[in-house]
């Protein structure tokens, strides 16, 4: 009795201990909420995929007239380069963790330049349809998914040019590198939602 | 590292830039868990008198068969708003205000895991509260297609206004949409990792389970929603076709979306408040809770079901045999995880020295209409019956069952059962009983006829109905007449205690939890030293403490 009783008193002191570390993890805490919003995030998109699956096997004329379909090679150089920006968005991350600063700078910059990239590509194609926002279901849905994962793509270089920025703010790292890793996580979010993306707009034509 | 001395100085200066008891911080931009609890508690029920003012119209006019007090279109704005504001309105932030409160106190935390997050939540309240009213001085009034907003309904704009009261109630749900998110995220992290040292999963209070739970629904649900409120701005502004059938839309779509958060959603608001019988109904009896783990456990097997029955909304809406089929079964799966809660109360009741306070008078109302509206929900599930009753007043009495009866009726018990904590005052006995009597007799009287005319036949939404259903109406109207009085003693009681209530001790009820272990109302930041939990939380009739080091938890 007596030495379980003091096994578990130790068991409740190492407890304590680690408790009093957790109540200062302050940096855990945003990242545990980080991902969770992001699982969270996640059903916007899946409830999105599943109502373009669900009209696209349902609706009668699925495109509007006199639109044959979508030109495939140029959205996929776009997917190329973006899926390429989360290996980049990668190893920029390793590099600050190496405390490499300059080669972090440069590889986020470059990531932030594929993104931009994508954007751009995208605008021009979007300008290129011969069908708008209101044209049918298809219309619809096609720029209804294109339109909120960009701006989830702008939302990611917003986020990766305020990290860039604030790498030059002295003693920013004294706390943990909470920041980027989340933007990178987002931005591997980002690039995971548009090979879905791709495959139902694209390739499921 | 010299400066550090300097810092332990500051910091509390900082922490605590105002006394402790001044009313101005209810008004503030206050990060303290426990004020943004009360914030939200207040601001809620100041709502949910608004959303009962509507209902006493919209029963005023049902006392009579023909629409003679009120134009039909204000009547489809009184109801769809009545509907509006008691769900995102009252309940949510209600009971997001009560979690708020009790959440870290009850794992031994300082405060939430992100303060200002919290704050920020909860400050969207009243924000979209007040976006919402704003609606009723449109051309176009307020919504008017009700609480689910149903396309093509909700697509008209007869007005032809450029913002129509469609249009701000899919903004304000929008952004209570995203103040739930952020408020489950705040509670999903803390709970996962601010619980005190020895606070082991199994030894959380059953409402932290049930507060976990919902959340864990808010995140997975809730989106759903979003995506579907997104599409049907678009169809409503911009002119889309996703829900428009004349341009090869599906409106059945927009139903999927809606249901398979707003079922979930049902859960969401009810699950806390099995918490607060978990908590409640042991204190007043002075037994354990009966099954502990199960009962915990069957809060997030709730959870999972409650995914997976939304289609049961839909049995009228050209869902096919064996669609129906399965939701039918699913649906009725749900009352196995809620059976076992039923009888694990009943069990921890049986024989118990009982005390029957306000708080255990609410909860065993509430427990027994939510055990009556447990048989008319699985009868609900049931296909046939389904299609027989499906949009009449069967429902509505159903779920005001739920909605009033279970779910109200607990928070009331919460509030009373908390006040002393929250207030450092005691109510009145007297009042809170009148309380009670009054809401337990309007809330059967109001309710109870509505399945009658259900039954036979009378639809909902509607306000003028055949002169058969004349009986039931008159009872439900004075039910509810009854129910809009019993408020007056609860507000009397509340802030006549507040401003003037005996002194309540710390522990003024004998329970057992890390709540009642520090003084009421408890300190910013909680706990003087972190609680050390040593044993599970129910532990009545044994003489086992709860925490290593009750004394260093108050200050002095």
């Amino acid at each position: 009795m007596d030495s379980s009783i003091s096994t578990e008193k130790s068991d409740v002191a190492i407890a304590a201990h680690a408790a009093h570390a957790h109540e200062e993890d302050h940096a855990g805490n945003s990242m545990f909420g980080f991902i969770v919003f992001l699982l969270s995030e996640s059903v916007i998109f899946l409830s999105f995929f599943a109502g373009y699956i669900l009209l696209k096997t349902t609706t009668p004329d699925w495109l509007p007239a006199g639109v044959s379909g979508l030109e495939v090679s140029k959205p996929a150089i776009n997917t190329v380069v973006l899926v390429s920006s989360s290996f980049v968005a990668y190893f920029a991350e390793r590099a600050l963790k190496q405390n490499n600063l300059l080669v972090f700078r440069l590889l986020w910059l470059l990531t932030m330049a594929m993104g931009i990239y994508f954007l751009a590509g995208q605008a021009i194609e979007w300008s290129e349809l011969e069908f708008g926002f209101g044209d049918g279901v298809y219309g619809g849905m096609f720029y209804l998914l294109t339109g909120f994962h960009g701006l989830h793509v702008l939302t990611g270089v917003l986020l990766m040019g305020i990290m860039l920025a604030k790498s030059f703010v002295p003693n920013n790292y004294a706390g943990g590198h909470t920041g980027v890793d989340a933007t990178s996580l987002f931005w591997h979010f980002v690039d995971v939602i548009w090979i879905i993306l791709f495959v139902l707009i694209y390739i499921w034509q | 590292m010299t400066n550090v001395p300097v810092e332990g100085i500051k910091i509390p200066d900082i922490a605590h830039p105002e006394p402790q008891n001044n009313w101005r911080k209810y008004f503030s931009f206050s990060t303290d868990h426990k004020v943004i609890g009360i914030q939200y508690l207040v601001t809620s029920f100041v709502f949910f008198l608004i959303g009962g003012l509507l209902s006493m119209v919209i029963r005023a006019e049902l006392i009579t068969p023909p629409a003679d007090l009120i134009d039909r279109t204000l009547y489809n704005s009184m109801f769809t708003m009545h509907g509006t504001i008691m769900i995102f309105l009252w309940i949510f932030p209600s009971l997001v205000g009560l979690a708020n409160y009790l959440v870290p106190l009850m794992i031994g935390a300082r405060d939430m895991a992100f303060p200002r997050l919290n704050a920020a939540a909860f400050w969207m309240v009243p924000v979209f509260g007040i976006l919402l009213m704003t609606s009723y001085f449109l051309p176009s009034g307020t919504a008017q297609a009700g609480w689910w907003s149903y396309p093509p309904v909700s697509t008209q704009n007869p007005t032809d206004s450029v913002i129509t009261g469609e249009f701000i109630w899919i903004l304000a749900v929008a952004i209570s949409g995203v103040s739930s998110i952020m408020g489950a995220v705040n509670f999903v992290t803390t709970i996962v990792r601010m619980r005190a040292p020895g606070m082991t999963y199994f030894r959380m209070p059953a409402y932290v389970w049930t507060v976990l739970s919902a959340q864990l629904i808010q995140l997975a649900a809730l989106p759903a929603l979003t995506a579907g409120a997104i599409m049907l701005l678009f169809d409503a502004a911009a002119g889309t076709a996703f829900f428009n059938p004349e341009k090869g839309g599906n409106p059945v779509l927009f139903q999927h979306f809606f249901w398979f958060y707003s079922h979930p959603a049902v859960y969401v608001m009810v699950l806390p408040i099995f918490g607060v019988f978990s908590e409640i109904f042991p204190v007043y009896s002075r037994k354990p809770l009966f099954g502990y783990k199960v009962v915990a456990v069957s809060s997030l097997l709730i959870s999972g079901v409650s995914v997976l029955v939304w289609v049961h909304h839909m049995y009228a809406s050209g869902t096919p045999g064996w669609m129906r089929m399965l939701f039918m079964a699913s649906t009725m799966l749900v009352a196995v995880p809620t059976g076992i809660k039923v009888f694990a109360w009943v069990a921890t009741i049986w024989k118990g020295k009982l005390r029957l306070d306000t708080p255990m008078l609410f909860c065993l109302g509430a427990l027994l209409m939510f055990v009556f509206a447990g048989v008319t929900g699985v009868m609900l599930a049931s296909v046939p019956i389904d299609i027989h009753v499906n949009n009449t007043y069967f429902v509505v009495g159903h779920f005001h069952y739920i909605v009033f009866g279970t779910i109200t009726m607990g928070m009331f018990a919460a509030l009373y059962h908390w006040f002393p904590k929250m207030t450092g005052r005691m109510y009145f006995e007297g009042l809170g009983k009148v309380h009670f009597i009054l809401a337990f007799i309007g809330t059967n009287l109001c309710f109870l006829p509505m399945h009658l005319a259900g039954l036979h036949g009378m639809v909902r939404r509607v306000s003028s109905y055949d002169p058969e259903f004349a009986f039931s109406n008159v009872l439900a109207s004075l039910g509810g007449f009854l129910l809009g009085m019993s408020t007056i003693p609860f507000i009397l009681n509340m802030v006549g205690s507040w401003a003037q209530g005996k002194p309540a001790p710390d522990n003024p009820w004998r329970a057992i939890g890390l709540e009642w272990l520090v003084s009421s109302p408890p300190p910013v930041e909680n706990f003087e030293a972190l609680p050390i939990v040593v044993s599970g939380p129910y532990g009545y009739g044994k003489s086992d403490p709860l925490v290593e080091n009750a004394a260093a938890l108050k200050e002095g």
